[in-house]
């Protein structure tokens, strides 16, 4: 990288803002998936939205391309650039602007982290839904690239259904204000649109999210099933029957094993195949009467045993077990391909069935931690990337179950995104026109597509679209 | 023209897939989403303007062009799922149809939408009209998983996909949702479902536009959570005062735990519409935008709607309104002059609501465009998009405005 870049970055936001010593980098080296490691050039700090602007147009001249990036959760390998690249992290740009509680919208920058927005609406009983795992610690702005979800998500939607407007820069240094703070889109959904595109559009710098009202009631569930089979039966029936939690998680004995082991246990049963954790909000006496129903569907379907959460320190401590649940498999192994797939929800039982199959025939150790709810699955498997030998069998049998979960009908990821590491799984859901209509929606926005390049869309895959004449 | 574009038609979907208008203008009426991709290949290649028809309850059919293209005869349900929740349907669906065969499996599609009942599935997936059942499920764009849409130049698309949840790759079919046309005609939709909820009963409170609004605005507040609560003007209720509707819908414990804290909370006084009349009540609203030639939408924070509606009353005159005070829309039918209509979308802006012009006469379309007013930089991404899904400007499809 050039060095006089970087002293330029330097002269936009301040040179303490700049970094590009090799240890330095190290931290931007990767997101959350420990297997796609890559050194960026130079990482910028921008501390306001006139920053990013500056910096934009600043590598747009000079043809450089740039990664937008925010914590960093990601497990995709979405947010790391190659060393003729750019690295914008967006972590400084962490005020929320506004908190209108009247019309349960909030106003923030896109380095706010997810659960301190929460925090920040809570004493005007609102909450903000989205709630992926990695809260703690992952920015609103990451969870618009990537269309973040979370347990919560089953009842109430997933990012893209909470944000309302945005400002966003895109890629020549223009910037955009795209929706409405009611939520109508103005002109074309562009709101709907950029929300995971995962940072190809441009960059976000100013978001509009809804806040929702804390629920009146709410009553969480503990059952645990001797089968997996029996355990994602009763999914099926509990959607079948009209009834949607707020949420509905699978977790399976491997799982179950791993969460106990660790500092976060949470008193699930180890000798159950699959537990399932059940979540239903609403008005107390809505509750009662869903409850009633939920546990003699659970039952029916073979539970062991049903517990509800008695008081909210016991609901936390159910839910921690499950949020900490990937944290609890760092103890099994050094490393962990944490996997993300959907499948249709009356698929559950056969899918799982086929992960167990090619578990066995492969001879690893996969943990199931999903939101069964969705039929979004969490395969993740514990290996040593030291031994190449089963580095490979994992690499073979990842690609088996996501091909079993296309087979099915379903899709490669439910909320984690595409990024690099699913970059050729692409094409087995979309065919050639399809992914280069995705290329020519990527060129409306960024023309120069120097924008997280190399990302999302296999360009080998794609048939080529004519260029845009502009002429309208 | 007409009898050079019949006969090239012909050729391509044979004698049955070809007709006239009542204006002799042909229009085909391809049976696949394959023979509906040739026949824009064939209008691109030969620089003939395409007007996009579905079952022709909603806008005229009175876009200039050389050819119309209706999904009347793409009407078949491809699927349906109970254990899923999920269905797939054909672009010309209608939603009256989908309705019936839906319920049959003890499931619906949890939307409302103005129009006629055999309205097709893809005109209200591609003007992204909602109903006031918006105010408890989201509006149109929460409710479709995928699409499958032809290009202006012929290209077959798939977005999304058949799950309820996926992030595999940008989410085109936000573009679709709401897009009318410019950006492709929807063949096929992949459509999230719900179970059919066991209780379903609507009480209404009549009054003065204030008292009511007011009220609604209190019930918001309260967290009282109906699935639909809409305040109706009165010509649009077919009653003497503004009317307001709530719409309950779940499980009977639900509903009923829900109507008492409603009677509960606030002055109004509630009467409940007879069961064998809720249908019916509900219909009179979504035929109500049939009444006037044009029908717009205002998306409105809650606080803004008394303000808005005022606006309305005073650039135009009262028409049929039907406003959300909870989800924050409002939805004007009647009839306007250009110049009315615009200064009514150049207030709209400088308040910060964006007007969607929904159904007009194609000389109000043109001039107004569905969209128009876009903010700084919007409209050039507009035309980029345009351009690369229609690159020969073949769907006669006014998004924006002329001279705004």
């Amino acid at each position: 990288m050039n060095p006089s870049l970087a002293e330029a970055l330097g002269r936009i936001v301040g040179p303490r803002w700049v970094r590009h010593r090799r240890a330095e980098l190290a931290t931007y080296a990767m997101d959350g998936l420990p297997t796609r490691e890559s050194y960026p050039g130079v990482v910028v700090l921008p501390g306001s939205a006139e920053e990013v602007r500056e910096i934009v147009r600043l590598l747009h001249l000079a043809g450089v391309a740039f990664v937008a990036r925010g914590a960093g959760t990601g497990l995709s390998g979405g947010a790391v650039g190659d060393p003729e690249s750019v690295l914008i992290t967006l972590t400084r740009m962490n005020r929320i602007l506004q908190m209108d509680p009247v019309h349960r919208r909030a106003v923030l920058q896109p380095g706010v982290i997810n659960s301190r927005l929460s925090e920040a609406a809570i004493c005007h009983g609102l909450h903000y839904i989205p709630d992926p795992s990695s809260q703690a610690a992952c920015t609103v702005g990451g969870n618009v690239a990537e269309n973040a979800g979370g347990p919560h998500c089953l009842k109430y939607g997933v990012t893209t259904n909470h944000i309302v407007e945005l400002e966003v820069v895109l890629t020549d240094g223009s910037t955009l204000r795209l929706g409405s703070p009611q939520g109508e889109p103005w002109g074309p959904d562009l709101v709907g649109l950029f929300v995971g595109s995962e940072g190809m559009f441009g960059i976000a710098t100013q978001i509009t999210v809804r806040l929702e009202p804390m629920p009146p009631s709410v009553r969480t569930m503990l059952a645990d099933f001797l089968t997996v089979r029996g355990a994602s039966e009763a999914v099926s029936s509990i959607i079948a029957a009209g009834i949607v939690p707020a949420a509905l998680e699978m977790m399976d004995r491997a799982c179950v094993a791993a969460v106990e082991a660790s500092i976060y246990a949470a008193g699930y049963p180890t000798d159950a195949a699959a537990v399932l954790l059940v979540e239903l909000d609403g008005q107390p006496d809505a509750v009662e009467a869903e409850a009633a129903i939920v546990v003699s569907l659970l039952r029916d379907r073979g539970a062991r045993e049903v517990r509800s959460a008695t008081s909210p320190a016991d609901r936390a401590r159910l839910w921690q077990g499950r949020k900490k649940a990937f944290g609890a498999m760092g103890r099994i192994a050094p490393d962990l391909a944490v996997q993300d797939a959907v499948v249709p929800r009356s698929s559950l039982p056969e899918i799982m069935d086929r992960i167990e199959e090619i578990r066995s025939r492969h001879r690893l150790s996969i943990s199931n931690v999903f939101h069964a709810g969705d039929g979004n699955l969490h395969p993740n498997i514990s290996f040593d990337r030291r031994d190449p030998d089963l580095a490979e069998r994992v690499r073979v049998a990842c690609r088996e179950i996501m091909m079993a979960c296309v087979d099915a009908g379903g899709s490669i990821t439910g909320e984690h995104g595409v990024g690099s590491d699913k970059i050729d799984y692409m094409s087995l859901i979309f065919d050639a026109e399809s992914l280069g209509a995705m290329r020519a929606v990527r060129r409306a926005f960024d023309p120069s597509e120097l924008a997280n390049p190399g990302k999302v869309v296999p360009m080998h895959a794609c048939r080529e679209w004519r260029a845009a004449r502009g002429a309208r | 023209m007409s009898e050079t574009v019949t006969a090239r038609l012909r050729a391509l979907l044979g004698n049955s897939g070809v007709e006239r208008d009542p204006d002799g203008l042909p229009r085909a009426t391809p049976d696949s989403a394959e023979a509906l991709s040739l026949v824009c290949r064939l209008a691109h290649d030969e620089g003939w303007k395409v007007r996009i028809e579905g079952q022709g309850t909603w806008l005229p059919a009175d876009a200039p062009a050389d050819l119309g293209v209706s999904t009347r005869a793409l009407d078949q349900v491809v699927s349906v799922s109970p254990a899923d929740l999920v269905a797939t349907v054909q672009a010309g669906t209608p939603f009256e149809a989908l309705r019936r065969r839906l319920a049959d499996d003890g499931m619906w599609l949890a939307l409302d939408p103005p129009g006629r009942p055999e309205r097709s599935l893809g005109s209200i997936v591609a003007t992204g009209t909602s109903g006031p059942l918006r105010h408890g499920f989201g509006p149109v764009r929460d409710h479709v998983l995928g699409c499958a849409v032809a290009t202006g130049d012929g290209r077959l698309v798939k977005a999304g996909g058949r799950v309820v949840k996926n992030v595999a790759g940008y989410d085109l079919t936000k573009l679709q949702v709401g897009g009318f046309g410019g950006f492709g005609i929807i063949t096929e939709l992949h459509l999230r479902l719900r179970a059919l909820p066991r209780a379903d009963i609507t009480l209404i409170a009549r009054g003065t536009r204030d008292t009511l609004s007011s009220a609604a605005r209190d019930l918001v507040a309260a967290r009282i959570l109906p699935s639909a609560l809409e305040l109706l003007s009165p010509a649009l209720a077919a009653e003497a005062e503004w009317v307001l509707a709530a719409r309950f819908l779940g499980t009977d414990a639900a509903v009923q735990s829900d109507i008492r804290r409603l009677h509960s909370e606030g002055e109004i006084a509630w009467a409940p519409v007879p069961t064998e009349r809720t249908a019916a009540f509900w219909s009179t609203v979504a035929r109500g935008s049939l009444a006037g030639p044009i029908t717009f939408r205002l998306g409105v924070l809650g606080n803004g709607v008394d303000e808005t509606i005022d606006l309305l009353a005073h650039d135009l005159d009262e028409g049929l309104v039907s406003a959300g005070p909870g989800w924050g829309m409002i939805r004007w039918t009647g009839e306007a002059s250009v110049e009315r209509l615009r200064a009514v979308r150049r207030a709209a802006a400088s308040r910060e609501i964006p007007m969607t012009l929904e159904r007009a006469p194609w000389s109000i379309r043109r001039a107004l465009g569905h969209f128009g007013a876009y903010r700084e930089g919007v409209g050039q991404l507009v035309g980029r998009l345009r351009d690369s899904f229609d690159p020969g400007q073949c769907l006669s499809v006014a998004l924006e405005g002329v001279g705004d």
